[in-house]
């Protein structure tokens, strides 16, 4: 318990010492929620609009009203012809242009059949295909408050998103952030701070004294949760109260959430480093391995059902998957264990697996 | 009295045996050089003796306690300095004493007063609280050696423990290991360098991985009829 507790009281040092790592540590959790809460989001607000009025009756000037009305959209240019239209896409000036045919009125009203056109510029297609959904329900919702009446058969939609009615994309990002901050906490600090021991020769001498090699590791990662914890307590206030993503669920089983997937990501830093034997190779492995994976395929930035079959199996064996569903879990729809549970043994599972690949890693080199 | 008996120690890694079944054994308070060209088995040796290899065979006891079976309490016992040099760089003097004392689980009155036996005897009173990754280089040496006896040990292992620095600054070194061999404490040195073997009480060295020779200096020098180590080594090498 006493060198348990001297190993515990180095860490820190080394912790403290290293300025750039504490900056990095408190200031990259802090840095990403902003970047990801205000240049990297899906919301939109006055995207720039032209529209084609050929018609040019009651109608249509509502159509265009009700379009900027929105908010969502701009009108920044009437051209008079195609050619005009094509000249601003080409100069970025527009985003969406809208062609609205002659005789729009009397078609409307004597229901013939009338079209609308919307262009989008598809250089971006996430936004352009944004913009094309919010055109179409708001032309939705105006030809359903103007064609009413016995004789109208349409069938009507309506929509509602739950658990983030108003799409907000702090609620995607917040846990997503979490989840990175922890994985690049616990699974590459670690990875480093124990390959760093090796790199330095240190390692032989901790192996030479009476230190068993269990409380080597756990000297060496009980810092680490302590740090973790502290950054998932960070960034979930963060998110609260800049971006009031609430936690509707139990703050203790999120706590716990949290406690487990550090273990997790734990387990995966201790793996690395029984195979890395410099920090370079431990950075690289973490990042390659880790971080790239757990960005792209854990669902927090592409969707997994759109992911091929090969990708949705990868997606299947990342930690951050799960965690990012019980985080949702819990903040969004305020679930409980009893539906939360398989998430939970996938994770719990994993931590007893990698430990294990670890412990015989480790008994094969001291051999 | 002897630290050290090994009687047959044997490594073999499939089908290459790395040390021989070599015999040997060492006396308390003595300086016992270690040497051997390098891939001779000096390296694996030595790290089976401090228990960060398991020996694939014969028996071998450290301190008095059976290498293979009580290699935990042999662990209380031994002290080592690697060549890479093992202190903690970005840690303060005091800090990595006080660290490797609580690593040994010594109470908090003894690491005291060890911090205060070795600041003065290495003489770094005056930088204490300086990070040890800004001391030279012979400083971080003699202080390595005085941490790898923190814990009172009855041998303390050196492995190359002078790479890298001038003949002075070793000579300094060698004064705080005769010191140490003077009360009581076993010395196990590994070397490159000829003129420290001439320091050490006795020597082995290790030649394809069997002792190749064993005896004091001045006997080596006279069973090869040469002037110096160096002479006695490079017969043996080729």
């Amino acid at each position: 318990m006493q060198s348990y507790l001297a190993f515990v009281r180095k860490e820190f040092y080394h912790i403290l010492r290293d300025t750039r790592t504490l900056v990095i540590l408190f200031g990259m959790p802090i840095a990403q929620v902003l970047i990801f809460g205000y240049a990297v989001t899906n919301e939109f607000r006055d995207a720039p609009v032209a529209v084609i009025d050929n018609a040019r009756d009651e109608l249509s000037r509502e159509l265009v009203h009700e379009l900027v009305s929105s908010g969502y959209f701009k009108l920044v240019d009437q051209p008079a012809t195609a050619d005009e239209l094509d000249a601003l896409f080409r100069a970025g000036e527009v985003k969406l242009g809208v062609f609205i045919p002659p005789d729009f009125e009397s078609d409307f009203f004597r229901r013939k059949q009338t079209t609308l056109q919307f262009l989008a510029d598809g250089s971006d297609p996430n936004y352009a295909t944004t913009l094309l959904n919010y055109g179409s329900q708001i032309v939705g919702n105006f030809q359903q408050r103007h064609a009413g009446g016995p004789e109208n058969y349409q069938v009507g939609v309506e929509m509602q998103l739950m658990y983030n009615p108003e799409l907000i994309s702090a609620y995607n990002f917040i846990p997503g952030v979490v989840a990175i901050i922890l994985l690049l906490i616990s699974a590459m600090m670690t990875s480093l701070t124990i390959a760093k021991e090796k790199e330095m020769g240190t390692m032989d001498l901790l192996l030479v004294s009476p230190l068993s090699p269990l409380t080597i590791i756990l000297g060496k990662v009980t810092p680490y949760v302590l740090l973790s914890m502290s950054n998932a307590l960070l960034i979930l206030l963060l998110g609260y109260f800049v971006f009031d993503v609430p936690v509707l669920g139990s703050f203790w089983l999120l706590t716990g959430f949290c406690l487990l997937y550090v273990l997790t990501a734990l387990s995966l830093g201790i793996l690395i480093s029984t195979k890395a034997s410099s920090q370079q190779a431990a950075m690289m492995g973490s990042l390659f391995s880790l971080l790239m994976p757990s960005m792209l395929l854990s669902g927090f930035i592409f969707p997994i059902t759109s992911m091929p079959w090969m990708l949705q199996k990868v997606s299947g064996v990342i930690p951050a998957t799960y965690f990012i569903e019980l985080l949702k879990g819990v903040m969004l729809k305020g679930l409980g264990m009893q539906y939360l549970w398989f998430p939970t043994l996938v994770l719990a599972t994993m931590t007893v697996v990698l430990l294990s690949l670890s412990w015989f890693n480790f008994k094969i080199r001291t051999k | 009295m002897n630290v050290i008996t090994a009687t047959n120690l044997t490594k073999t890694f499939g089908n290459f045996t790395a040390v021989d079944a070599i015999s040997f054994a060492v006396k308390r308070g003595e300086v016992f050089g270690f040497l051997g060209a390098n891939g001779a088995g000096k390296t694996t040796a030595i790290k089976m003796l401090i228990g960060l290899s398991k020996p694939s065979g014969g028996s071998t006891t450290v301190a008095g306690f059976d290498l293979t079976t009580q290699s935990e309490k042999i662990k209380e016992r031994i002290g080592y300095m690697s060549q890479k040099f093992s202190l903690y760089e970005d840690l303060s003097v005091r800090q990595n004493i006080n660290f490797y004392g609580g690593v040994y689980g010594l109470s908090r009155k003894t690491i005291r007063s060890q911090t205060a036996r070795i600041l003065d005897e290495v003489e770094l009173q005056a930088n204490a609280n300086d990070k040890v990754g800004s001391l030279p280089l012979g400083w971080k040496q003699r202080l390595s050696f005085a941490v790898a006896s923190v814990h009172d040990p009855d041998i303390v292992f050196l492995d190359e423990p002078t790479g890298g620095v001038d003949p002075a600054t070793r000579r300094q070194f060698w004064e705080m290991i005769y010191a140490a061999a003077a009360g009581g404490r076993t010395i196990f040195v590994t070397t490159h360098y000829m003129d420290e073997a001439e320091y050490c009480d006795r020597i082995s060295i290790m030649v394809a991985g069997k002792i190749a020779a064993l005896g004091t200096p001045g006997e080596l020098k006279q069973q090869y009829q040469a002037n110096s180590m160096g002479e006695v080594f490079l017969r043996l090498v080729r």
